[in-house]
């Protein structure tokens, strides 16, 4: 396969987004009328390092998925751009757009949905070749096994049906398909919380293996904590559509400055009884509210062990703490 | 591995890929059902384009002298009251209501079929597209009907010739109106199929719109197009001989099933087997239909599909 890139490249942001923002409308009546707006994304800033793996955390509904779409475009953000490589995303339009597909892909959750029941497994991996690559068929086909087996299946399978396989083999599909084009970036949307626990440990293991081989830079979307902590390079915290925090793995992990990733990592087990019985857990209280209908000021106040009156005025700025963290709480640092 | 395992796998390596259509033949040919329906299918087709060189009697020429005759020789099904053959009556109306039924079904699913698809993924073409199928579930058909083929009629008969001209005319008038059921069904399927993830895939690695729709969304509506079109032939025969009783149809003298049935409907009392053999054709050719669409949609359906 092409491009060992990885070691030669040069280091830096791969990937800038700057106040990604993304409403969905919410229509109402006879006339279907706008009424008002999931606020799904809100000024969403960071950036992604070539070859590294950020990994994004949050509850579900928080805002993690949408992001991951908007950033590639399958949905139009509402606000805020993508600049991937310096070209922003969000300003193309048509074919311009679809020249720039094949270099950032997606994984999906749900190994089952992404995978069209009515075509062979050959034809899937082979479609980002038929719309991208000027290939003919026979190198088309010693492509598709090649990409097999760079994923850990029989190349024999590409003439069978997705729904002969298990999930953590369609899982390995999907991710033989993300990888056809040689992209620099993938979006990997929860890839592994569909799978059996036995499973998930194979498939990190294979995403973990190809970044090292073809340099790939990965957006690591999850709710598992423990296996962010052991993918991940950097992790982002989202709640209720903002990021509220953002640092080096080990700085997060050590010492959160958030209080919601406080109590996001006070709920992690830990693998040893002595330790595990020590652990002090931080219960929130209350629900998520409505992303329809956002709190004022820090959206996290409502739930804050330490909120004071200035939460609820003021919208909290992201800062640079140093060391490469950032945060979005008053009373941090 | 072995070398006869090696080799085995060569074997399966530099095979072709499976081809979608073989497929579906060899699960087509394990369906039972469908078989049947094939074969009766063909066996009816068969009979209604060949028969009439064999049984070479005008079915349209009266014969006073061989009235109300029961099965001879001559005439294997009898004749009518004005002393036509039934059994050349049967073949030739079989040729109309075949031909009628299977160009109306298609022209009513296309129509359904690409209505549905464009309704259900353009979200701005849902709304007008939708309405227009109200529209014309909400006409009253028959007045419709009859202002059509009044205003229509004599223009296509000039045109075209008589049967020709009736013919177009009918299976148009039937085709535009049914598809809207097809419509309907098709646009809640490609509505779901739209926000599934494979979709999802296929726009992210940059596949054009018409591309999605003919690789991932038409190919997984398959099914209920598949049941519409079977009962469409069904419902376009039967549409066919109440437009023939109504007058509006094909001439009088002009044999269908559909007419066959309405003809001789007053004589059931006296010569029932006058109306039981074209309602026998009828309902035999919707059956096989139903049986091989049934059959088609399953071996369509790659899950279904025994290895």
């Amino acid at each position: 396969m092409a491009e060992p890139a990885a070691a030669t490249a040069p280091a830096g942001a791969l990937l800038r987004i700057e106040g990604l923002t993304k409403h969905f409308p919410v229509v109402a009546g006879l006339l279907r009328r706008q009424v008002g707006v999931i606020s799904a994304v809100d000024g969403l800033s960071f950036e992604i390092m070539r070859g590294e793996t950020l990994g994004l955390v949050g509850e579900s509904g928080c805002g993690k998925s949408t992001a991951g779409r908007t950033i590639l475009r399958l949905y139009e953000p509402t606000a805020g751009r993508v600049l991937f490589e310096g070209t922003d995303i969000t300003a193309l339009s048509g074919e311009a757009l679809r020249r720039m597909r094949p270099r950032m892909q997606m994984i999906f959750q749900d190994p089952q949905a992404c995978l069209n029941p009515r075509m062979t497994v050959g034809s899937i991996i082979a479609e980002p070749l038929d719309e991208q690559a000027r290939m003919s068929a026979a190198e088309k086909r010693a492509r598709v096994q090649e990409l097999l087996e760079a994923v850990g299946l029989n190349p024999a399978f590409a003439n069978r049906y997705p729904h002969e396989f298990s999930g953590g083999q369609r899982q390995r599909i999907g991710i033989a398909r993300a990888i056809a084009l040689n992209p620099a970036f993938i979006v990997c949307d929860e890839p592994i919380a569909a799978l059996d626990v036995s499973i998930q440990a194979q498939v990190v293991n294979l995403l973990e293996d190809l970044q090292e081989r073809f340099g790939l830079t990965y957006l690591f979307i999850s709710h598992d904590l423990s296996m962010v902590r052991h993918i991940a390079d950097r992790v982002a915290v989202m709640y209720l559509g903002k990021a509220v925090e953002l640092g080096p793995r080990e700085a997060i992990y050590r010492a959160p400055l958030h209080p919601y990733t406080r109590a996001l990592l006070s709920a992690v087990p830990i693998p040893d009884p002595k330790v595990e019985r020590t652990r002090s857990r931080i219960i929130l209280k209350g629900d998520v509210p409505s992303p329809a209908n956002p709190p004022t000021g820090c959206r996290f106040r409502t739930r804050c062990p330490i909120a004071e009156r200035r939460c609820a005025e003021e919208v909290p700025a992201w800062r640079a703490m140093g060391g490469g963290r950032w945060v979005a709480c008053h009373l941090a640092g | 591995m072995t070398d006869a395992a090696r080799a085995e796998a060569e074997a399966v390596l530099s095979a072709p890929p499976r081809t979608l259509w073989r497929d579906v033949w060899r699960q087509f040919r394990r369906h039972r059902g469908a078989m049947a329906g094939a074969v009766i299918f063909i066996a009816i087709g068969l009979l209604v384009t060949l028969g009439p060189q064999l049984h070479d009697i005008d079915p349209t020429a009266p014969n006073f002298r061989a009235r109300n005759l029961g099965p001879t020789w001559a005439h294997p099904l009898g004749t009518d009251n004005i002393g036509r053959d039934s059994f050349a009556q049967l073949l030739h109306g079989g040729r109309v209501s075949l031909a009628v039924g299977l160009s109306a079904m298609t022209l009513s699913i296309l129509l359904g079929t690409l209505i549905g698809i464009l309704a259900g993924y353009f979200r701005r073409l849902d709304g007008p597209l939708m309405r227009l199928t109200d529209l014309f579930l909400a006409l009253p058909l028959l007045p419709l009907l009859l202002v059509v083929i009044m205003l229509f009629r004599d223009p296509l008969r000039t045109a075209f010739g008589p049967e020709t001209g009736i013919f177009l005319l009918i299976v148009f008038v039937i085709g535009i109106t049914s598809w809207m059921q097809t419509a309907r069904i098709v646009r809640g399927e490609v509505l779901a199929l739209r926000e599934r993830e494979f979709v999802l895939a296929a726009r992210s690695i940059g596949t054009r719109q018409h591309r999605i729709l003919i690789r991932h969304i038409l190919p997984n509506v398959v099914s209920p197009i598949m049941v519409a079109a079977t009962l469409g032939i069904a419902s376009a025969i039967i549409t066919e001989s109440a437009l023939s009783f109504l007058g509006l149809g094909f001439p009088p003298d002009f044999p269908t099933w559909g007419r066959l049935i309405y003809d001789n409907k007053d004589f059931i009392q006296s010569a029932p087997e006058r109306v039981l053999w074209p309602g026998l054709a009828l309902a035999l050719t919707v059956l096989s239909v139903n049986f091989m669409g049934d059959g088609l949609r399953d071996a369509l359906d790659p899950r279904g599909r025994g290895r």
